[in-house]
């Protein structure tokens, strides 16, 4: 009964969408204010619904009703419950559904946030939201329905992927799902704003903070996902330049990109075609993720359940929004006009120069994900693009991006002195010397000569954030107490960006830092037996049995000393669970500051008495995803600025900046 | 319904093995050796899971390959000669770095082609911003603004 | 002119969305062969331990009563490698038997990363259509061939050149309108 009722309110929810986009169109073209206010309940009203829905699914799992094909799929009833929670989103019906579920939440947050937008355009963005809607909805209902029963239902499920039986990835699709799907805020947007036929910097500041939200919980959702491949797969690689991972890191570049080039809109009222292309490309591409990923059209080692009729629907959905939007701009962008002026040495400028390089990142990774299938469909051979090829190529982008990220925030609007600015980053520059020096010295040639440059990076990306704030509350300059108060008074985003900027360069060091002076050791030890990895002793004590709720383990015990000296003691697992029958491994880990001591048991030799244990000192990289989150910290800090929080621009004081004159603007 | 639970199957099957590749047997005991036995196995595809180095991978033909390069080291081979040999086996498309050549030309180029065309765009747009600007400011003083001016200048004298 | 600019990007985007198109009608696990038209790999392979050729135990003939790439040239042969754990040769098992004993085609297998003893039984239960078995227990010889993954079928012309390779099961369709035609043509030229 439940089911039927989940799936009954997930059909009530198409029509009220498409009630959410027609009226509320019509209405905005004939100025109609009562057709525009239906947009309003109905987004509210189609949340709803989708998240009756959505309850309805999840006590489906909750309740282990095996009556309903998607639990028996993926459920067991002896999954631990936070696993029954998470496998709803843990298969492609549920999945699509807390996609739908998010969506649906960020329209009803702007019907009820936007009180200020003008009124036309808060409705045609939340009818582009609704036709959004309409088209996943659709694809559900279509293609992907999770309320199908069986009949007999089975006594029990297939239970979930083991490998999905694990806390970091059971919360990594909600982040990465409210990330791809925060994007279509942009997205509607900017189709609102051609349909409008106007972009200024007040339309700019509604955007952003949404933005931000997507921005920051991709970032939070990519780095998750790293994190799980890191201690899950048994190894500790962290990016695999995987098809799909590429697809998730597409829409964060593009909308990296969107997040400077609006602060640009905001600021200046320049860039806008620009900028209203970005928003639109960066949606493209979290829709084109989602098609990559269910298609079946690119191979990868994480990929859903492959069903072409799926992949056709999204094709469909993905021509409609994106080529219907790309059409819309190229007729409607030519008349936006062009707003303030700039020299090229400028605050404008160097957010100019990102957006170069994030783009043309963008498109690396693009046309590397892509070009075996072009290669393919025009029969001139197959081809295989893999981490080599994207190292080689992503990394030349990426080192000039984070010179110039320093570099930007020195630069003035309109017009800078760059030398002003790079004498002013001295600091830096010696915190660079010496961290390559200190590098060079301790390692003493040891790694590629990369990971010097790395680490150069990294320290000029920390360390000129860092003094750049320094700078901006003077201090040193005036009393501890002076600064204080300025740093306070500064504008959160402000502090947001210096938090990211700084992050992005503790990330770099983390990535840095376990590519080039990993350390292993892979051999067949029985209990008794010690290894020696970087400094350190592992002594293998011990295999014990140990009974998890739906699976069976063999959990190794590891005593870690250095210099005699005890320090961790380590106890991975090696599971088998009995449904799937899959075994998989939970590596064992000891993070401290500088490294992880990382340690997998893997299958027990031939004849029983040994296990092959792979034991890893990764160097610096927990500060890899440290960084990651600092990043999400980052954007969340800048999204709690007062002018967003305000929400309503004065336009007042925009209209002035549109000149050309240098009327005083504020510093940031 | 049956569809369905292939494609279930599928699933599992692609998300499944944790990848334990490398196992304590193929180590090398040279250290310089098994180090170059391991990039080069990273540059190599594993040709049944698809889009994972053999390096990464622990299916069985993964091993046999690992094993092969091994070997090959053992026997002398440059780095190159061993690339070499499982190309004329397996053909380009075990290389996860394709090679520079006429089909993979729009890849390799495709970057750096992205990357100067925007520079272009970005030059001439910013030339267009900064032309015009410099032309804002250059603009003829209007009477009252110059008599203010040479009053300043005046000052100064 | 500047409006095409404005333009370009649903320009490209239409290219994009139409190889997505395309893309749905190819097989990403599709791999073609290296070594098409390159003359077959030089190997010597010996019996499967225990086998019995013409009542004999085949390791004690000449030339160990395996296959080597010598035998090769002459007719046109296809090679066959297999395994009696793998589910798909089974089903292309009848067909590679039609075609050894019916269609007149000389089939030779390479028995890949066997157990001798499973190979020998499947072969006893199934029947032996392959005029010569080499055994490639440690599966270095099928790298040499670029075998991925069993069953894989190569076609040898009377130089011992490669001409065609198929991976997966032989299917009736693929012997009638690809091998056997293929056959025809390399015995005339």
């Amino acid at each position: 009964m439940i089911p039927e009722l989940g799936h009954y309110a997930l059909v009530l929810a198409l029509f009220v969408a498409l009630v959410q986009s027609v009226p509320p169109l019509v209405g905005a073209a004939t100025r109609n204010g009562a057709w525009m206010n239906v947009a309003v309940p109905a987004a509210i009203a189609q949340m709803l619904l989708v998240l009756l829905s959505y309850a309805a699914l999840t006590w489906a799992h909750v309740v282990s009703d095996f009556s309903v094909l998607n639990v028996v799929q993926n459920s067991h009833s002896a999954k631990p419950m936070l696993y029954k929670v998470s496998g709803v989103w843990g298969n492609h019906e549920g999945s699509m559904m807390l996609w739908i579920v998010m969506l649906t939440i960020f329209g009803a947050a702007v019907a009820v946030f936007g009180r200020n937008l003008p009124p036309t355009l808060k409705a045609r963005v939340l009818a582009v939201q609704g036709l959004i809607g309409v088209g996943f909805l659709l694809f559900i209902l279509i293609t992907s329905n999770p309320f199908i029963r069986v009949i007999p239902a089975p006594i029990d499920g297939n239970d979930l992927n083991p490998l999905l039986q694990d806390p970091g990835l059971a919360f990594h699709p909600p982040f990465l799902y409210a990330g791809y799907v925060g994007f279509s805020m942009a997205f509607s947007f900017a189709v609102a704003a051609l349909i409008e036929g106007r972009v200024d910097p007040a339309w700019a500041r509604w955007v952003r903070p949404w933005t931000l939200a997507a921005w920051s919980t991709l970032t939070m959702g990519i780095a998750m996902g790293s994190w799980w491949a890191y201690y899950e797969l048994g190894w500790g690689g962290w990016w695999y330049w995987d098809p799909v991972e590429n697809a998730s890191f597409m829409p964060w570049l593009a909308g990296t990109a969107l997040l400077h080039s609006a602060i640009v809109v905001e600021k200046r009222d320049a860039l806008k075609s620009w900028t209203i292309l970005l928003a639109i490309v960066t949606f493209s591409l979290s829709l084109m993720g989602t098609f990559l990923v269910r298609s079946g059209i690119l191979t990868s080692v994480h990929a859903f359940a492959v069903d072409p009729k799926r992949g056709i629907f999204i094709l469909v959905l993905l021509a409609i929004a994106t080529g219907g939007s790309l059409l819309l701009y190229s007729l409607r962008a030519p008349t936006l006009k062009a707003g303030g002026l700039f020299a090229p040495i400028s605050r404008e400028g160097a957010l100019v120069l990102n957006n170069l390089l994030l783009s043309t990142a963008t498109a690396t990774v693009f046309i590397g994900t892509l070009y075996p299938l072009f290669l393919d469909i025009m029969k001139l051979g197959k081809v295989s693009v893999g981490a080599p090829f994207f190292n080689a190529t992503f990394v030349p982008v990426a080192i000039p991006m984070v010179i110039a990220m320093v570099v930007g925030p020195y630069l003035s609007w309109k017009r800078a002195d760059l030398g002003a600015a790079l004498t002013r980053l001295w600091v830096a520059g010696v915190a660079v010397v010496a961290a390559v020096a200190i590098t060079a010295y301790v390692k003493a040639g040891s790694g590629p000569l990369l990971a010097l440059v790395g680490i150069g990076l990294a320290a000029w990306a920390f360390v000129g954030s860092l003094v750049e704030f320094a700078d901006r509350i003077a201090l040193f300059r005036t009393s501890f107490r002076n600064s204080w108060n300025r740093a306070v008074h500064l504008p959160r985003s402000a502090w947001g960006m210096t938090i990211a900027h700084a992050c992005v360069g503790l990330s770099i060091l983390g990535m840095t830092g376990t590519s080039a002076w990993q350390t292993e050791s892979i051999t067949a030890m029985k209990p008794g037996d010690r290894a020696s990895v970087a400094g350190y002793e592992f002594q293998f004590d011990s295999v014990g049995l140990v009974d998890g709720p739906n699976f069976k383990a063999e959990r190794g015990t590891f005593t870690v000393t250095k210099d005699g000296q005890r320090i961790a003691t380590l106890e991975p697992e090696r599971r088998s669970y009995s449904t799937t029958r899959m075994t998989t491994t939970e590596s064992a880990i000891h993070t401290t500051v500088f490294s992880d001591l990382y340690v997998a048991l893997g299958d027990p030799t031939q004849n029983g008495t040994a296990w092959i244990v792979r034991i890893y000192h990764h160097p610096l990289v927990p500060w890899i995803w440290i960084g990651g989150v600092g990043m999400m910290l980052g954007g969340l800090v800048s999204l709690t600025d007062r002018r967003f929080r305000i929400g309503a621009p004065e336009r007042r004081r925009t209209a002035g900046k549109t000149g050309g004159k240098s009327a005083p603007l504020p510093a940031e | 319904m049956k569809r369905l639970l292939l494609a279930a199957l599928l699933a599992l099957s692609a998300l499944s093995s944790p990848a334990l590749a490398v196992q304590p047997d193929e180590v090398l005991p040279d250290p310089a050796l098994e180090n170059r036995a391991r990039t080069i196995s990273q540059e190599l595809r594993c040709l049944v899971c698809q889009n994972q180095s053999i390096d990464d991978s622990n299916a069985p033909l993964a091993r046999d390959l690992r094993l092969l390069v091994r070997d090959r080291l053992k026997a002398g081979d440059s780095d190159d000669k061993v690339m070499e040999y499982v190309t004329d086996r397996y053909g380009d498309y075990v290389l996860l770095r394709p090679p520079f050549k006429a089909t993979t030309l729009v890849l390799w180029i495709g970057p750096f082609a992205v990357l100067l065309l925007g520079a272009a765009g970005t030059f001439l747009f910013l030339r267009g911003r900064r032309g015009v600007a410099a032309g804002a400011d250059t603009a003829p003083l209007s009477t009252d603004e110059r008599r203010r001016l040479d009053a300043l200048l005046r000052k100064d004298d | 002119m500047r409006r095409l600019l404005y333009l370009l990007p649903f320009l490209l985007f239409l290219g994009v969305g139409i190889a997505f198109y395309l893309g749905f009608e190819r097989d990403p696990r599709d791999i073609p062969s290296a070594l098409i038209d390159k003359p077959a790999p030089t190997f010597d392979l010996p019996a499967i331990p225990g086998q019995m050729v013409q009542g004999q135990p085949a390791q004690g003939q000449p030339g160990g009563g395996g296959l080597s790439s010598a035998r090769l040239a002459g007719d046109v042969t296809l090679v066959n490698v297999f395994a009696s754990w793998c589910i798909p040769c089974k089903a292309e098992h009848p067909v590679i038997t039609r075609l050894s004993r019916e269609q007149g085609v000389t089939v030779y297998g390479i028995n890949y990363k066997d157990k001798p003893e499973d190979a020998l039984t499947w072969l006893s239960r199934n029947g032996n259509p392959y005029a010569a078995i080499g055994a490639d227990q440690d599966g270095r010889v099928s790298i040499d061939w670029g075998v991925y993954g069993v069953p894989e079928s190569y076609l040898i012309d009377r130089k011992g050149r490669i001409r065609f390779k198929h991976v997966g099961p032989l299917t009736p369709q693929v012997v009638e309108e690809q091998i056997l035609p293929m056959v025809k043509h390399l015995r005339q030229g």
